[in-house]
C-alpha cells in the first residue's frame, strides 16, 4: 500500500497487507525483542524505580508494532498519516520508550535518563517524549483518545490505523468501557486494542483483585471483533494485528501473557509489577537476555 | 436603571458555534447527551460528520476530545459545567492540561442560577477546580455579547480553554463593539473610592451597584474580570493602588475563585482593605432570583460589601 512511506531503516516495515510472514521476519522481530527487553532492564536498573513486569509482557506486541506492523516516521514523529500507538497503561512507558529509542526517535542512550531530572524521559508516558502520542500514567484513557484519535483521522481522510495498548488490570476502570461502546457506535474500523493479559495487577492477581473474566465475551459483547492469542508468540501476534486490521470495525486482541515474561525471577512475580532490579538482579537479568 | 435585553450566554454559544463550524472545517463539537441543554442542536444539524455525541459518559467524551485535538482537529467540549469538571477532572488533568491539548470546553448550567435541579447541578466549584490547572485560560464571561467574543478568542488561540455559562436569560451589559482580549480586564466605570472586580452574572449586579453608591457620593471603579486565570494582575494592582479599596464579586465560591486569585494580586502589589461577595456554601432548590437573594449575590449585597471597603480604609 504505502510500502514507500518507510522513510527509516530502524523501521523498516513489510508490506501491508502481507500474505504469510517469512520465518526470518519472525525471528528478526524476536531477536529486536530481546534488545528491548534489555532496554528496559537497563531503563529501571539504571533508575531504581519503575515498572519492569508489565513493560516485559507487553514488549513483544510492542515490538511486533514498532518493527512490523506500524507506518510510521521516527525522524517525522508528527507525520499526520503516521499510525498511532497510544500506551494506556503508562507505567509501562519502558517499553515504548526501548521501542521508540530503538527505532531511532531519540538516542538509544538517553534511555539512561529515564525518570531522572531533566530528562526527556519521563516516569510516565508523557508528550515531552519524541514519538510519544499520549500522555498517560492514569489508567482507563487511552482508549478514548484513541476513539478521538480515529475519529479526526476518518474525517480527514487517513486510513491510518490507531493500536492502544491497556492492561488487563486496567480493564477495571469503566471509562474503557464507555470507550468501547463508543468505539462500537461510530463503527471505527481503525483501531485495534491490545489487551496485555498478564493477570497480575498492582497489589496481587486480577482474579482476586476483581475478577473481569472472561474477558474475551466482554469485549464481544460490546460489538468488538476479539481474539486470544499467546502474547508472547510471535507469529501469533504478527497474524492477529493482520487479522485485527483486516477488520471492518473495532478489533480486540485479548494477549495471554506473562509478567516480568523472559527473566527467571521477575517471570509471574508481582513483585516486580512496580519494583527495578538491584545490581545482582541486573547482572543476572542481563545474562538471561544475552545473545 | 433602563430595561435591559436579555439572553443566556448558552444560547450565544450555540450561535457562535455554528458560525465557527462554517468557518473553520477544523471546528468539531463533542457533547455529551444533553445537547438541547447547550444549544448545540444546530450545530448537529448544519455539520452532522463533525458532531459527535458520546452519550452520558463524561470521562470518554473528554479523552475523545483529547484525542480529536491531538490529530488537529479543535473540539468544543460541551455539557454542564458539574459533569464536565468535576466528573471528567482526571481526564482534564492528565489528558488535556498536562499536555496542553486544543482542547475548549464550554460548559453551561454554571452556578446556584442553574436553580430549581438544585445542589447536585449547581456548579459552584468549577472555577477553583479549572483554575487549579496551570495550563487552562479560564473564562467567565459578562454576557451574550462577551461570550461569542470569548468562544471566538478560544477558537483562534491554541491551547487549552474553559468557558463557564449560564443558563437563564440575563441582562446583556457590553456594547455590540466590545473589544475581548483574553487576560485583560476592561473597565466599565471610572471612580476613586474602590474597585468593584467582577465577573459573569455579577458584572452586572457591580454595575447597578455602582449606581446605588453613587447616589451617596460614592464612586466606585468597575473592572469586568472574564478571564479568572490568566487574571489580570496589572489591572488589579492599578486598582489596588489608585483606590485604595477592592470588592470582588463572583457567583462562585469565594475559595479558588474570583476574589481568591484578585487577593494574590492584590497582596503581592499593594495590599488594600478588600471584600468579597461570593457563595461560602452550597444553596438550594430555587428560582435563580430568589437564590440570589438568599444567599447574598445581589447588586445591594455588592453596594453593602463596597461600604465596608471604603470604610476601612485609612
Amino acid at each position: 500500500m504505502r510500502q514507500d512511506d518507510h522513510s527509516a531503516p530502524a523501521a523498516a516495515n513489510a508490506a501491508d497487507p502481507r500474505p504469510s510472514t517469512p520465518s526470518q521476519a519472525i525471528a528478526e522481530l524476536e531477536a529486536v525483542a530481546r534488545v528491548l527487553r534489555r532496554h528496559i532492564v537497563e531503563m529501571t536498573y539504571q533508575a531504581q524505580s519503575g515498572h519492569p513486569g508489565g513493560s516485559l509482557s507487553a514488549i513483544d506486541m510492542v515490538a511486533a508494532l514498532y518493527f512490523g506492523e506500524l507506518r510510521h516516521r521516527p525522524d517525522d514523529p508528527a507525520w499526520p498519516d503516521r499510525d498511532r500507538f497510544i500506551l494506556s497503561k503508562g507505567h509501562c512507558c519502558p517499553a515504548l520508550y526501548a521501542a521508540l529509542a530503538q527505532s531511532g526517535y531519540f538516542p538509544v542512550e538517553e534511555l539512561r535518563t529515564f525518570r531522572k531530572l531533566n530528562s526527556r524521559i519521563q516516569g510516565h508516558a508523557s508528550v515531552k517524549t519524541p514519538g510519544v502520542e499520549m500522555s498517560s500514567g492514569s489508567l482507563g484513557q487511552g482508549l478514548s483518545f484513541g476513539v478521538g484519535t480515529s475519529l479526526a483521522l476518518r474525517l480527514d481522510g487517513i486510513d491510518a490505523r490507531i493500536f492502544v495498548m491497556l492492561g488487563d488490570g486496567e480493564l477495571d476502570e469503566g471509562q474503557v468501557w464507555e470507550a468501547a461502546m463508543a468505539a462500537k457506535h461510530y463503527g471505527l474500523g481503525n483501531i485495534v486494542a491490545l489487551i496485555d493479559r498478564n493477570g497480575i495487577q498492582n497489589d496481587r492477581a486480577t482474579k482476586d483483585v476483581l475478577d473481569l473474566e472472561p474477558i474475551e465475551e466482554k469485549w464481544r459483547a460490546f460489538g468488538w471483533r476479539t481474539e486470544v492469542i499467546d502474547g508472547h508468540s510471535m507469529p501469533e501476534i504478527v497474524a492477529a494485528l493482520d487479522r485485527a486490521v483486516a477488520h471492518d470495525g473495532p478489533a480486540a486482541i485479548v494477549a495471554d501473557t506473562v509478567k516480568g515474561k523472559g527473566i527467571s525471577f521477575m517471570e509471574g512475580n508481582p513483585d516486580f509489577h512496580g519494583k527495578a532490579p538491584n545490581a545482582e538482579q541486573y547482572e543476572q537479568a542481563m545474562k538471561e537476555l544475552a545473545g | 436603571m433602563t430595561t435591559q435585553a436579555k439572553e443566556a450566554t448558552r444560547n450565544r454559544f450555540g450561535e457562535v458555534l455554528s458560525a465557527l463550524g462554517g468557518e473553520n472545517p477544523n471546528v468539531v463539537f463533542v457533547g455529551g447527551d444533553l445537547n438541547k441543554s447547550v444549544m448545540s442542536v444546530d450545530f448537529s444539524k448544519k455539520y452532522p460528520e463533525r458532531f459527535f455525541d458520546l452519550g452520558a459518559a463524561e470521562q470518554n467524551m473528554m479523552s475523545v476530545a483529547a484525542g480529536l485535538a491531538s490529530a488537529g482537529k479543535i473540539p468544543f467540549v460541551s455539557t454542564f459545567a458539574v459533569f464536565a469538571t468535576s466528573r471528567a477532572y482526571d481526564q482534564i488533568r492528565v489528558g488535556i492540561s498536562q499536555p496542553a491539548l486544543n482542547v475548549k470546553i464550554v460548559t453551561t448550567h454554571a452556578g446556584i442560577v442553574t436553580g430549581e435541579d438544585g445542589i447536585s447541578a449547581q456548579a459552584i466549584e468549577d472555577v477553583a477546580l479549572m483554575t487549579a490547572l496551570p495550563s487552562f485560560t479560564v473564562i467567565v464571561p459578562a454576557d451574550a455579547v462577551e461570550t461569542e467574543a470569548a468562544v471566538r478568542a478560544a477558537a483562534d488561540a491554541l491551547g487549552p480553554f474553559y468557558i463557564r455559562l449560564s443558563r437563564p436569560a440575563t441582562p446583556i451589559i457590553l456594547p455590540p463593539d466590545y473589544q475581548f482580549t483574553a487576560g485583560k480586564a476592561a473597565q466599565l466605570r471610572e471612580g476613586g473610592d474602590a474597585t468593584i472586580i467582577a465577573c459573569g452574572i455579577m458584572t452586572a449586579a457591580a454595575l447597578e451597584a455602582a449606581e446605588m453608591l453613587a447616589a451617596e457620593g460614592i464612586e466606585v471603579r468597575v473592572l469586568n474580570m472574564a478571564t479568572i486565570h490568566p487574571i489580570d494582575e496589572e489591572a488589579v494592582a492599578a486598582a489596588a493602588a489608585e483606590t485604595g479599596a477592592i470588592v470582588t464579586a463572583e457567583e462562585h465560591q469565594l475559595r479558588g475563585g474570583l476574589g481568591s486569585a484578585a487577593a494574590a494580586a492584590v497582596a503581592l502589589s499593594t495590599p488594600v482593605p478588600m471584600e468579597f461577595v461570593a457563595l461560602n456554601g452550597y444553596a438550594e432548590s430555587g428560582k435563580p432570583d430568589e437564590l440570589l437573594v438568599k444567599y447574598n449575590l445581589t447588586s445591594a449585597d455588592v453596594a453593602d460589601a463596597a461600604r465596608r471597603a471604603v470604610s476601612r480604609k485609612r
